[in-house]
């Protein structure tokens, strides 16, 4: 009998350069994307600052990983979501979001998608598992 | 699904932003300092009121008694460790940390 994939959900709530949060879950999910599960990432609260464009953390002496989130597609993770509602919050619009990578055909750039929340709580109802950051 | 709460309402968006992916038939565990949600007559009890018309509501035990929290809102349930273990394993779980 073949294993059923397993369905595994990220949620990040938390902004990302006051804390290693952030960062350490972008690691997890760049490890658990070498397996054969379906991943998905949502960020929430702070974390759609995570998304933040323009990110520059030269000054902070830190290397920052936005350009790490930005080549998420090539690790075939690219099912990424943003809550709506915590854009809003926080000024944000879809022109604020970083590109998470481009399609492969037309080399158009890829954006995370921006959902409403019931629309991520049906999602996380479906998972085998979500590791929170 | 379960989700898990463990920070006040009082001066932290975690258990709004709960609430609002929360889909009837969920259950809500508050511990911690999110047991603070579940006392009577506070300006954030109405948070649970309304969850309790579609959703089960928990509170960890030791953690009510620790704060001293002898009033709580109708409807909110008290469970204990193993009440806690038997929710995890029933439920896929969402920690709201």
């Amino acid at each position: 009998m073949a294993e059923e994939v397993k369905k595994i959900m990220f949620t990040v709530r938390k902004a990302p350069h006051g804390t290693i949060y952030v960062y350490e879950g972008l690691e997890v999910k760049l490890i658990m994307a070498a397996y054969d599960a379906d991943i998905s990432v949502v960020f929430i609260d702070d974390g759609v600052f995570a998304l933040k464009n323009g990110q520059d953390t030269k000054e902070l002496g830190i290397k920052g990983f936005a350009a790490t989130y930005g080549v998420m597609v090539d690790y075939e993770i690219s099912k990424i979501f943003v809550d709506r509602t915590s854009m809003e919050e926080r000024g944000m619009t879809e022109e604020d979001l970083l590109v998470i990578g481009e399609d492969e055909d037309t080399e158009e750039p890829i954006k995370p998608q921006i959902l409403d929340s019931d629309a991520i709580a049906a999602m996380m109802s479906e998972q085998h598992n979500i590791l929170v950051f | 699904m379960l989700h898990t709460v463990n920070k006040s309402p009082f001066g932290n968006d975690t258990l709004e932003s709960c609430l609002r992916f929360i889909l009837p038939g969920d259950v809500l565990l508050l511990l911690e300092d999110g047991v603070y949600a579940a006392k009577e007559a506070t300006s954030k009890s109405n948070m649970i009121e309304k969850v309790l018309k579609n959703n089960e509501v928990f509170a960890l035990s030791a953690d009510i008694k620790a704060r001293g929290l002898n009033q709580l809102i109708s409807g909110v349930q008290v469970t204990d460790y193993n009440g806690f273990v038997e929710l995890v394993e029933k439920h896929k779980t969402h920690a709201w940390l």
